[in-house]
């Protein structure tokens, strides 16, 4: 693939002037990417420098927020951000394995192309489309037949019983982590089934000569073989139900309250952002709000950096 | 002993097999629901005077050509922006970062690119908002295709990392062997061989930005009549969905309904237009 760059000598000055000239321009272009990225973290830690140095590192875990006071902290945000992305991860990550197992070791040939596009249908749907699905169907669907019940049953168990009881608004962090399930279903599956088909024919036909079942060879085989490349497509997934906003803000109910029971409304970073920044009306409260978009930033990026590390890692033994 | 054993085997297979088909089955059901929903409330609310009227006051109805407009603006400047940018760095990638030293680079950028793919697009916003809307002082529909111009990039880099690198070696070898130029060598024969894949890179940015909102949300923000004023806030499609579906007003919801199917066969559309662009691309490879 390498051109060497005496092979790739041009001729004529001119000619010479107009190549090098091109190389600068893709180099720039190629460093434009890194900063970028670069620039991006910079400018949300200059926006939120007034937050920052107001109220230090406690803005982590402080729980106030008052924007008349102008008293900010981002434990609520944080708070709802995490708990919505795990109930998301707790019901997408089950759900993606067994639809990535079906797509490559159960179901019929003839109907694994269409099934697994009309997944990746799911995936290419605005979230605005799931925000408003959520509020408009989901919700009255949750808060008249499904939430009474939880709250009626799973509410009276000791322990757990203060994560479900509660009214049943259908707004909150038990509806947002759904829709958000339901999101990034699409996006682990379609990573998983595509390292499911790296796994070399030989190894599982082995495996199927001696005798094993095809949960066997899915367990015991194709998951060990992918282990690296499908906790990178799960942190891709993570990654993206921590920065999703939009279908989020419709369900989640915008409320800056902490509370144990997962039925009542809460708050995460990007819902916080997106209800609050356009009527942001002081320095100080912009500058909080940017300051939480800064925490989302250096979290996500932590995320899927793992990712990314995780799914090279499958790709380098594969010789790509 | 034996026996028990392969029963046991039998069943677990079994109920992973089931568990396996309703997980798909629960995957699919959300679909089904999702678009059905879509479907039924947008033909519902679906009307000429959508795509002839402007967005109305409150409890009025109207349509949202103002904000179908404003959407075509500020997507096709986001595209003209990000595409060139990306088309260029995503040709150092494959093509230029060659010596061990750039080619760490490469590696970087690459692992970069890919963090910025994925990267909250709310993120994105805020940081053309601190770059743009600050320093100028109002928003704009000009913020709002920067923004959206940062999403472009790293889909079209990925693609045309993938595209050029996709392209047979003989190819180079042959140019290279009559004397063309390095840069000849990229425009003339590695472009064309390539074009169906960066078109569908700039497809997919396409269909991804179009329902792109939190990013718009307070850099083009909204405008509730007609601008063609790339300085000043400009209706958006994603941004009147989402105003007017928050709102109490049953006529705004019907208006967001409508928005959100035309918007959702738009993207679908889009996204289809470039699987065929990708399979065309294929096989002209072969």
């Amino acid at each position: 693939m390498a051109i060497s760059t005496t092979l790739a000598a041009p001729r004529t000055k001119t000619a010479a002037i107009g190549d090098r000239g091109f190389r600068w321009l893709v180099t720039i272009a190629g460093a434009f990417v890194l900063l970028a990225l670069g620039a991006a973290a910079l400018s949300m830690l200059w926006g939120g420098r007034a937050a920052f140095a107001k109220f230090g590192p406690a803005f982590l875990w402080s729980g106030a927020w008052d924007p008349i006071g102008q008293q900010f902290g981002a434990l609520v945000p944080i708070y709802g951000t995490l708990v919505t992305a795990l109930i998301a991860m707790l019901i997408a990550v089950p759900v993606s394995f067994g639809i990535a197992m079906f797509l490559t070791e159960v179901a019929p040939r003839w109907l694994r192309a269409p099934i697994g596009g009309a997944i990746e249908l799911l995936a290419g749907i605005p979230s605005i489309i799931y925000g408003m699905w959520g509020l408009f169907v989901l919700v009255p669907v949750l808060a008249g037949h499904v939430y009474p019940w939880i709250d009626a049953h799973l509410g009276q168990w000791p322990l757990v019983g203060v994560l479900f009881a509660g009214p049943p608004l259908g707004l909150g962090m038990l509806t947002a982590g759904l829709v958000l399930a339901i999101m990034v279903i699409p996006f682990i599956a379609s990573v998983m089934r595509e390292v499911f088909r790296t796994v070399p024919g030989r190894l599982k036909e082995s495996a199927y000569a001696l005798g094993s079942t095809r949960w066997e060879v899915v367990w015991d085989v194709v998951l060990p073989y992918t282990r690296s490349a499908v906790i990178g497509g799960i942190f891709l997934g993570l990654g993206r139900a921590l920065g999703e906003t939009m279908a989020v803000t419709f369900v989640l109910g915008n409320a800056h309250d902490l509370t144990a029971s997962l039925l009542m409304p809460g708050n995460s970073i990007a819902a916080t952002i997106a209800n609050e920044f356009a009527e942001a009306d002081s320095a100080m409260y912009r500058s909080s709000l940017i300051a939480l978009g800064f925490v989302l930033f250096l979290v996500t990026f932590v995320v899927l950096a793992i990712a990314r590390l995780m799914l090279h890692r499958l790709a380098r033994r594969e010789g790509r | 002993m034996r026996r028990m054993l392969q029963l046991r085997r039998n069943a677990t297979n079994l109920l992973a097999q089931s568990l396996a088909v309703a997980a798909t089955a629960f995957g699919l059901f959300w679909l089904a629901w999702i678009v059905w929903t879509t479907l039924r409330m947008g033909l519902h609310a679906l009307t000429p005077a959508l795509f002839t009227q402007m967005t109305p006051p409150p409890g009025e109805g109207g349509g949202m050509l103002n904000a179908f407009f404003g959407s075509a603006l500020i997507s096709l400047l986001g595209i003209a922006m990000g595409a060139p940018i990306g088309v260029l760095a995503g040709t150092f990638l494959a093509e230029y970062a060659q010596t061990p030293w750039s080619a760490r680079i490469g590696a970087i950028i690459r692992f970069v690119n890919d963090i910025l793919l994925s990267a909250p697009s709310i993120v994105l916003g805020l940081f053309v908002y601190t770059l743009v809307v600050a320093p100028s002082g109002h928003f704009s529909a000009l913020a709002g295709a920067i923004a959206l111009g940062f999403i472009v990039l790293p889909v079209v880099v990925r693609m045309t990392d993938e595209m050029l690198r996709l392209v047979p070696a003989q190819m180079r070898e042959a140019a290279l062997s009559l004397g063309v130029p390095q840069s000849k060598v990229v425009l003339q024969v590695l472009y064309r061989a390539s074009l169906p894949g960066i078109v569908t890179g700039i497809l997919l940015a396409l269909a991804r930005i179009s329902g792109e909102t939190a990013p718009l949300l307070f850099t083009a923000l909204n405008n509730q009549y007609w601008s063609a004023d790339i300085n000043a806030p400009m209706a958006n499609v994603p941004v009147v969905i989402f105003q007017f579906a928050m709102s109490p007003y049953e006529q705004w919801h019907a208006l967001a309904w409508a928005g959100a199917l035309v918007l959702t066969l738009f993207v679908l559309g889009v996204s289809l237009v470039a699987r065929v662009f990708v399979a065309r691309g294929h096989f002209t490879h072969d």
